[in-house]
């Protein structure tokens, strides 16, 4: 099972994410779908453990972010670490839907964009197991500080100098 | 050349770092040292490690490593200039490359080593952050910005303001595919501004306000694109919620399955220009206003950077009299007057092109001794300071006409005098075959061709104004597209061919060039220019140009001349 770094810790990983073509749950904490939310909404609201919902980086956020916000995590996935849509995903959710849970990035992500998905509103992050986890949270402070307003830093560097 | 003084004076026209640019260029060396150590300890892989390595400049070439080194808005002080020539000799073979989007290339850098050439870049207020990979890439402008006499404002603040925004901006360091932004701050066109993903023109609307007109969705590579205008007039405080609000869509919407369709420019044109504008305003309505809005403390903060150097008050007449008569005793110094030198604001001043394209040289190639003269005769001519061109030339831009005599007799010694600016021998060129591993086709011995096939200066200035590009693969590099004659190497199976086009522009008037017909071997590419160049003077009209004839007369008499045949 990956890993799990939130908010720049390793803790144990209680969670398990259902792949789009199971129409089975696990007991415990699980990730599910938009599709599964929606047609086994009843089920998974008497579910056991926690329920957070995974999307994808080209999920229309606009339009399911009424379901989306009432989740305590909301997983994005990497299909592969250089495809970026994922990163203004999180920022919409944070910063125009103001969105208090846990972003999650799980998928193919590396330690490398830890810092950059940090600022853009992500605490939690799916490593792969084997990672040292302790090692890779270092990226999380590759940066001091930043140019750009962020998730992370509202206020502009500029305005700060 | 003559002793003067060459310690270093901190130039009083640059944008100067402060500690939080410098602590941000010193941990992103740190950063990239460690990524280059855990791969080199097998702890990355090679695909996790590409893009990693793209966004610190570092390609993997056919020879070797390439370095792209940032030069923002071709702007360089003597001191960095020195420092890179120190680079290259230490890290390279003593030369360096300047390319057509400002920047500077070392081709054959150690990967090991990087890491140390960084540091020593961020030195002198350096970086090769964002030089390649699917970012937001070096923005480029004019390189007479500040001293052209028909600018509207300068146009460097903002390239700065932008510098800043777009480096490790958190958001976009994933994009479908590379990102470029010019700005023209001119009436004139010289930084082709509308082959970018985003070109910033700056106008005056009719309260008198200056701003921004936006165009979107420009470029080269293989599907050459015109940018479109998205946005009239943009207020200059919106400028980064508006950039934040284009790049925004493009990141969530850009094509990411198939990376020749991933450029923005596949976007707009797919939405349609309006519709790309609408969802661009509709992201924007969230954004505008908010924290990332500049504010006047900020702009003039990093406008008071690019001050006026401290000119010297200048009789003209009797200087320009001297020039003249300096000028009637030598044919090389009046040649060399006509082409490299350009008037500007200041009375009594000129901007001066150094040309890198000097037959037998690869253009845009210099050696290390080159790059410390060039120092030498900023400090001692311009106040220290040195632009880059994207035709791949050095711009020494504040230069006393009383010195102009000196100045040339030892450019000339060092082989940066020759006077061929804005003439066919003035060629852009990708480094080809010879680098790189995309190309199909050398480049560099076509123009070196080229230029010794018309070495007849006297004829070549009777040609006149003429942008012969040369791109060795249809990545386009070499601006191909819009040469006013433009050559593309080609690859047929296994062979090295060249296709020519004609009557491409890359000023405001923006044209892509027409293909000619039938791709030649590279023996024949040089006589079929001098057919077309027959056809041109045959048919010209006064004083007109190359571009100008052309388009009078159209492609069917040059085709003629080079195929044989009529179609």
């Amino acid at each position: 099972m990956a890993q799990l770094l939130k908010d720049g810790h390793a803790i144990e990983n209680s969670w398990q994410t259902v792949a789009a073509e199971e129409t089975t749950f696990p007991a415990g904490d699980i990730l599910v779908s938009l599709d599964h939310w929606r047609e086994h909404k009843a089920e998974l609201t008497k579910h056991s453990g926690s329920v957070g919902l995974w999307i994808q980086g080209n999920e229309e956020i606009e339009a399911v972010v009424d379901t989306l916000i009432k989740m305590p995590v909301i997983a994005v996935v990497f299909p592969k670490f250089a495809d970026g849509r994922g990163f203004s995903i999180a920022r919409l959710l944070r910063e125009r839907y103001d969105y208090q849970g846990e972003i999650r990035a799980i998928g193919n992500i590396i330690r490398d964009q830890l810092y950059l998905l940090q600022r853009c509103g992500f605490n939690g992050f799916e490593l792969e197991a084997g990672i040292d986890l302790t090692e890779a949270a270092k990226s999380l402070q590759d940066f001091s500080d930043a140019y750009q307003v962020a998730v992370d830093q509202p206020v502009p560097l500029f305005k700060r100098r | 050349m003559a002793p003067f003084n060459s310690q270093y004076a901190e130039p009083n026209f640059m944008y100067k770092y402060d500690q939080y640019d410098q602590k941000l260029v010193d941990e992103r060396v740190e950063q990239y040292r460690d990524q280059t150590e855990r791969y080199l300890a097998g702890g990355i892989s090679e695909e996790e490690f590409l893009p990693l390595r793209l966004q610190n400049g570092l390609y993997v070439q056919r020879l070797a490593p390439m370095l792209r080194i940032a030069v923002p808005y071709g702007l360089m002080s003597s001191h960095q200039v020195r420092k890179l020539a120190h680079i290259s000799r230490k890290f390279d073979k003593g030369y360096v490359h300047f390319t057509t989007r400002q920047n500077i290339q070392l081709n054959w850098p150690k990967l090991e080593e990087v890491p140390d050439i960084l540091a020593e870049l961020a030195s002198v207020e350096m970086h090769a952050i964002q030089t390649s990979g699917n970012c937001i890439r070096n923005t480029t402008t004019d390189q007479f910005a500040g001293v052209a006499n028909d600018e509207i404002e300068d146009p460097r603040p903002w390239c700065e303001i932008i510098r800043q925004w777009s480096t490790v901006h958190p958001e976009f360091a994933f994009l479908p595919r590379k990102f470029k932004i010019a700005v023209c701050g001119s009436e004139e066109d010289r930084a082709a501004f509308l082959l970018h993903d985003i070109g910033l023109q700056l106008v005056v609307n009719d309260a008198g306000e200056t701003g921004f007109q936006v165009f979107a969705g420009g470029g080269l590579g293989r599907t050459p694109v015109i940018a479109s205008s998205i946005r009239e007039f943009l207020p200059k405080e919106h400028l980064l919620t508006y950039l934040d609000a284009i790049l925004r869509v493009y990141n969530r919407y850009g094509n990411r399955d198939n990376k020749y369709k991933a450029r923005i420019k596949i976007l707009v044109r797919a939405w349609t220009p309006a519709v790309f504008a609408e969802r661009v305003e509709a992201e924007w309505a969230h954004l505008k206003g908010g924290p990332a809005t500049l504010n006047g403390t900020e702009i003039d903060r990093v406008t008071s950077f690019f001050s006026q150097p401290d000119y010297l008050s200048v009789n003209e007449t009797a200087v320009d009299n001297d020039i003249k008569a300096l000028a009637a005793g030598s044919i090389g110094f009046s040649r060399w007057l006509d082409r490299n030198i350009r008037p500007q604001k200041q009375p009594g001043y000129v901007s001066v092109t150094l040309s890198l394209k000097p037959a037998g040289v690869a253009p845009g190639d210099v050696t290390d001794r080159q790059l410390e003269t060039i120092a030498d005769l900023a400090d001692r001519f311009s106040f220290g300071e040195i632009r880059s061109t994207h035709n791949q030339n050095i711009v020494l831009a504040d230069v006393a006409k009383a010195d102009l005599f000196e100045l040339w007799e030892l450019a000339k010694t060092s082989g940066l005098a020759t006077p061929n600016i804005g003439t066919i021998n003035d060629m852009i060129c990708c480094p080809g075959g010879d680098y790189c591993s995309l190309a199909n086709a050398k480049s560099i011995p076509v123009a070196e061709a080229i230029q010794r096939k018309f070495d007849d200066l006297d004829y070549v200035y009777d040609l006149g104004d003429l942008e012969l590009n040369i791109s060795g693969c249809m990545n386009a590099c070499g601006h191909h597209h819009v040469g006013h004659i433009g050559i593309l190497g080609v690859d047929k199976k296994g062979e090295e061919w060249y296709q020519i086009q004609l009557g491409g522009s890359a000023n405001k008037n923006a044209a892509l060039g027409k293909v000619l017909g039938p791709s030649l071997s590279r023996d024949a590419v040089t006589d079929s220019i001098e057919k077309l160049l027959d056809v041109y003077v045959e048919n010209r009209l006064d004083q007109e140009a190359f571009l100008a004839t052309y388009q009078r007369i159209g492609i069917e008499k040059f085709k003629q001349r080079v195929y044989g045949t009529a179609s």
